[in-house]
């Protein structure tokens, strides 16, 4: 008995105190950290209150920043999820090269955000630039990165190439769980092609949508290395008055925050983050379960 | 008779709208591949011939081992340095997670007590903080703690794994306790009956039993590794003695303004060993994120 407790504290402990080292002494920093003064540089930090928290709302970078999160991360659901169904319907379907193309689609998540932002940076500045001043294309001359209203969308699009093969996984191992006796069984009875998809295969992939959501959403939400080299958070634009930066979301303003040396208030950014995430997956995955127990 | 046959073969095969399927299929695939096209293409010209004509076929396959020595001879940006590192990272990094999460989520799983329930609730929770909300304050108690035992943690291997172990423990030890909770506890048993000590019946019989899920655990947190950025820029600085791969993108991206013949080749580079890997581990790669995700 005394010998297996030993073995208890001594199999658990590595990993114990590297979390404690790591996460949860850092984490207790981070929240007291952010009512206060911490500039980085002194090692005095006075307490300040919540005087951090009431400045962000009229900093027009920051609410700037949490708006278009929130839209982006909107258009993300949306476009990724879309995408990933139609790729999985795709792969499960009597198509030749099925297993081909399933492992082609998912290529562009193995690769990191840093590089393939270089990769789309390249390609949305250079080539299609050159496509459009060739071939004299009038939508195409100007980047799509270099417009404020058009640089968030082409992130989304980067970022449903880069996800959309991930997701299309999930949806598929979804829809090889579900007995091909029910699809038979509708296709039989006459049932058309896109009916047989709403009414059977959708209903049952609920789960899927469950998993698929929340990790769109906090994925997008959290979005930075992608971000960073692909846009670092231009072209300038104007909100609330004050000169924004169009595409920095949520992520960059806190590094951007932090590397002027603000450090309390990029600390007091991320645990709005922290929250914000907390209520969005708490209510997103309560309400996926209850709709799933009444499918 | 055999006409029929062939006549009625043929007829399947040119269903217009498995064709019309086919060809979108095809034209959705080029889409997905065609910015690594770009990059493989591109790669192989010089700064000028890019900007003369992006889309074109390089002149010259030549220059794309030109272009890798020069990446590799750079005197600014140690490529091959940063290359070795981050494999070794990544190497030490998977091992200490495999070993220490699996021993740890054994014993949170064969002990029934008040603590292991908790210390297995911590792990999970701990899963939604944003590493936003902890990165700041860990560099700062990375350099306290570590100058208290004098040992350097910021900016060497050691440290950066260490980091990694508390960063990836709590989603594999999450893992491994889903699959060990299914492993009878019978075979444990007659081992204790036969007087096997405790420590070894992990290693000797549920150690080898863990293989299948080993993997999963691995690549998922193998592709997160290498590929990851802001870790590594905290912890190793962006231009201390150890570097990454990710990094030393970025700091040729940044030394080398809007030259992609070196930036482009950079990201060749930084993506071939994980592609080269998922060509020959494809089954298991996919097998893995699935399960990664789904759990």
């Amino acid at each position: 008995m005394k010998q297996s407790r030993a073995v208890n504290i001594l199999f658990v402990a590595p990993c114990v105190f590297a979390f404690i080292m790591i996460i949860i002494i850092p984490f207790f920093f981070g929240l007291y950290y952010s009512v206060t003064d911490w500039n980085g540089v002194s090692n005095k930090v006075n307490f300040v209150g919540l005087r951090n928290f009431s400045n962000l709302a009229s900093s027009p970078d920051f609410v700037y920043s949490f708006l278009i999160t929130i839209g982006y991360t909107l258009i993300n659901i949306v476009l990724i999820n879309v995408v990933s169904f139609i790729l999985s319907l795709i792969v499960t379907s009597k198509i030749k090269r099925r297993n081909f193309y399933r492992a082609g689609f998912f290529v562009p998540y193995l690769i990191g955000g840093i590089v393939l932002g270089y990769i789309w940076q390249f390609i949305l500045n250079n080539i299609l630039v050159s496509v459009g001043t060739a071939y004299s294309i009038k939508f195409l001359e100007t980047s799509f990165l270099s417009l404020p209203h058009t640089v968030i969308w082409t992130m989304s699009v980067v970022n449903t190439w880069q996800y959309a093969g991930y997701i299309m996984l999930i949806f598929v191992a979804s829809i090889q769980s579900i007995p091909s006796s029910l699809m038979e069984a509708a296709n039989v009875d006459g049932a058309p092609y896109f009916s047989r998809v709403i009414h059977i295969l959708l209903p049952m992939m609920a789960n899927a949508f469950t998993i698929s959501l929340f990790l769109t959403l906090t994925t997008s939400f959290k979005q930075f290395d992608m971000n960073l080299t692909l846009t670092n958070g231009g072209p300038a634009t104007r909100f609330m008055d004050a000169p924004v930066k169009a595409s920095q979301l949520l992520a960059m303003n806190i590094f951007n925050t932090a590397t002027a040396n603000r450090m309390a208030e990029a600390q007091a950014k991320a645990v709005v983050l922290f929250v914000a995430l907390l209520v969005v997956s708490l209510i997103q995955v309560s309400v996926n379960k209850k709709k799933e127990v009444e499918m | 008779m055999s006409d029929t046959v062939k006549l009625r073969k043929k007829n399947r095969t040119l269903k217009p709208e498995m064709l019309v399927l086919e060809i979108l299929t095809i034209l959705l695939f080029i889409l997905f591949m065609f910015p690594f096209f770009m990059v493989v293409l591109n790669s192989a010209k010089t700064s000028r011939e890019i900007i003369f004509n992006a889309i074109a076929l390089p002149s010259s396959w030549k220059q794309l081992l030109t272009n890798v020595s020069l990446i590799f001879n750079n005197p600014t940006v140690d490529y091959l340095g940063a290359f070795v590192d981050s494999i070794l990272i990544t190497v030490f990094s998977l091992l200490v997670i495999a070993v220490c999460s699996s021993m740890a989520a054994w014993v949170l799983v064969r002990n029934k007590t008040w603590w292991s329930t908790l210390l297995f609730m911590a792990f999970v929770s701990a899963m939604v903080i944003p590493f936003q909300v902890l990165m700041y304050p860990l560099v700062r108690w990375m350099r306290v703690s570590g100058s208290f035992i004098n040992i350097r943690l910021l900016g060497t291997i050691p440290g950066i794994v260490f980091a990694y172990l508390g960063f990836g423990s709590p989603l594999s030890i999450f893992i491994f306790h889903g699959f060990i909770k299914n492993i009878p506890l019978e075979i444990e048993e007659s081992a204790t009956i036969d007087g096997c000590p405790r420590g070894q019946i992990f290693f000797k019989i549920v150690f080898p039993l863990l293989q299948p899920i080993i993997v999963t655990v691995l690549i998922l947190n193998g592709i997160w590794i290498w590929n990851d950025y802001l870790l590594p820029l905290l912890v190793l600085g962006s231009n201390g003695r150890v570097q990454t791969i990710p990094i030393a993108v970025t700091a040729f991206a940044g030394a080398y303004l809007k030259q992609w013949d070196l930036i482009l080749t950079s990201t060749l580079i930084a993506m071939l060993p994980i592609i080269v890997l998922y060509i020959f581990a494809q089954r298991y790669i996919i097998k893995g994120m699935v399960e990664g995700s789904i759990k």
